[in-house]
C-alpha cells in the first residue's frame, strides 16, 4: 500500500503526478525533453540508458515501463533490452553507447564517480558535450524519478503486457502528450 | 576541471543550465515549487531538507547554496551546521526531525522509506502533501546533486559568494540565474 493516499488506479508515476500535478508538470517536461525531443542520441538510445540505470536502482515500474518505450523504439527488440540490463558489454549496441552507459552506471553510484578516462573513452568514440551532458542528466534524473515512484510506495502491478502496450504508445505520443490522460487538466 | 565545455565564469549548476537551457527550465521550475512557493511547509525547513540530502550526496556545491537559503530563511547559520552535523539535537520542530529521517531514507534508495518512519511523521502532524513533498525534495536532490558533480562543475571554496547566492533563492527563488559571470557588467 503506498505510503500516502495516492488515487486508485493509476500505476507508479502515474498516481504521485495525478496527486501533486504542480510537480507532475516539469517532470513530465525534463523527460519530454531528455527522452523524447530530437537528439543526436536516438530515443531508443536514451531510453535503454533510462532503463538501465533504473535496473540499477532496482525500481520494477521504471524500468519495465522505459524498458517498453525502448523496444518499441527498437522494432519491438525486447531481447535486446533486457541484454543491456544484464550486461550491456555483449549487449548488440553501438560501442560509443556502451561507454555511455558506463558513464550513467557511474552516475548512478553517485555523481563524484565519472573519471575523466571514462568521458575521454566515450568522446574517442564518437560521443559529443551535448551527448555527455545528456547522458550525466537522465542518469540523474533516473536516481529521482526511481526514488520518487520506490519512496511512496506506488502501485506497481507486474503485467508485462500492460507495459508493452503503454510503452508503444509512449514512444509514439511522448511524455507531456500522455501525461493529459491521468493528471487533472486546468481549464 | 569540468567534463565537458562549460563557462568557466558560472559555479555548479548555473553552468550546466546555461550549457543546456531546455532542460534547465524544468530543472529550475521544479525548484521553484518545491522549495519556494507557498507551502504549509515553511520555505527554511524545505531547504534544510535539500541541504541535508546534499551533504549526504556530499556535493559541496549544492550543500553549500542550499545551507546559505536555508539560513537567510532562518536567519542562522548553527542551525543549518547543526542539521548538517546532527539533526536529532538540532533547534527544529520534531516533525521537521521525523521529515529528515525519510529524506535520509530516500537518498538511499526509494525502498529504503519504511511505513514506521511515516507514521512518525505523521504522528507529528506531517500531512500527506508533506510527505510527499519530502520524498520529491529528496528524490529531486539526489538529481541535481548528480548532475552537479556528475558533470565535475566548478565549485569554489568561497563563502561569501555562497552567501550572496542563498539572499537571492531565499528571496527570488530558482526561476532565474542566482549567479551572473564573475566579468559580467
Amino acid at each position: 500500500m503506498p505510503h500516502i493516499k495516492l488515487p486508485e488506479g493509476l500505476h507508479g508515476i502515474r498516481g504521485a503526478m495525478a496527486f501533486r500535478p504542480e510537480t507532475a508538470k516539469p517532470l513530465n517536461e525534463l523527460v519530454e525533453v531528455l527522452l523524447h525531443a530530437p537528439n543526436s542520441l536516438t530515443p531508443g538510445e536514451r531510453e535503454l540508458i533510462a532503463t538501465y540505470v533504473s535496473s540499477q536502482n532496482d525500481c520494477y515500474f521504471c524500468q519495465t515501463v522505459h524498458g517498453a518505450i525502448a523496444a518499441a523504439h527498437l522494432d519491438g527488440n525486447e531481447e535486446l533490452v533486457r541484454c543491456v540490463k544484464m550486461d550491456f558489454f555483449n549487449a548488440d549496441i553501438s560501442e560509443k553507447l556502451k561507454a555511455l552507459l558506463v558513464i550513467a552506471g557511474k552516475v548512478q553510484k553517485g555523481g563524484k564517480h565519472v573519471t575523466t578516462a571514462d568521458v575521454e573513452a566515450a568522446r574517442a568514440l564518437g560521443a559529443t558535450d551535448i551527448e555527455i551532458h545528456d547522458t550525466v542528466l537522465i542518469a540523474a534524473a533516473f536516481c529521482m524519478y526511481n526514488r520518487y515512484v520506490d519512496g511512496l510506495d506506488t502501485w506497481q502491478p507486474h503485467d508485462e503486457e500492460l507495459y508493452r502496450q503503454r510503452g508503444k504508445k509512449t514512444a509514439k505520443e511522448g511524455y507531456v502528450t500522455m501525461s493529459k490522460e491521468y493528471i487533472p487538466q486546468q481549464s | 576541471m569540468p567534463h565537458i565545455k562549460l563557462s568557466d565564469e558560472l559555479p555548479g549548476i548555473s553552468a550546466a543550465f546555461a550549457f543546456r537551457p531546455e532542460t534547465a527550465k524544468p530543472m529550475r521550475e521544479l525548484a521553484h515549487i518545491l522549495l519556494h512557493e507557498p507551502n504549509s511547509l515553511a520555505p527554511g525547513e524545505r531547504e534544510l531538507v535539500a541541504t541535508y540530502v546534499s551533504s549526504l550526496n556530499d556535493c559541496y556545491f549544492c550543500q553549500t547554496s542550499h545551507g546559505a537559503a536555508a539560513a537567510c530563511h532562518l536567519g542562522s547559520t548553527d542551525t543549518v551546521k547543526q542539521v548538517h552535523a546532527d539533526f536529532e539535537k538540532a533547534p527544529i520542530s520534531e516533525k521537521l526531525k521525523r521529515l529528515l529521517v525519510i529524506a535520509g531514507q530516500v537518498q538511499r534508495g526509494g525502498k529504503n522509506v519504511t511505513s514506521s518512519a511515516v507514521a512518525d511523521a505523521r504522528n507529528e502532524g506531517a500531512t500527506d502533501m508533506e510527505i510527499h513533498d519530502t520524498v520529491l525534495i529528496a528524490a529531486a536532490f539526489c538529481m541535481y546533486n548528480r548532475y552537479v558533480d556528475g558533470l565535475a562543475t566548478w565549485q569554489p571554496r568561497e563563502e561569501s559568494m555562497y552567501a550572496q547566492m542563498g539572499e537571492h533563492l531565499a528571496h527570488e527563488g530558482y526561476k532565474t540565474p542566482s549567479i551572473k559571470p564573475t566579468n559580467a557588467e
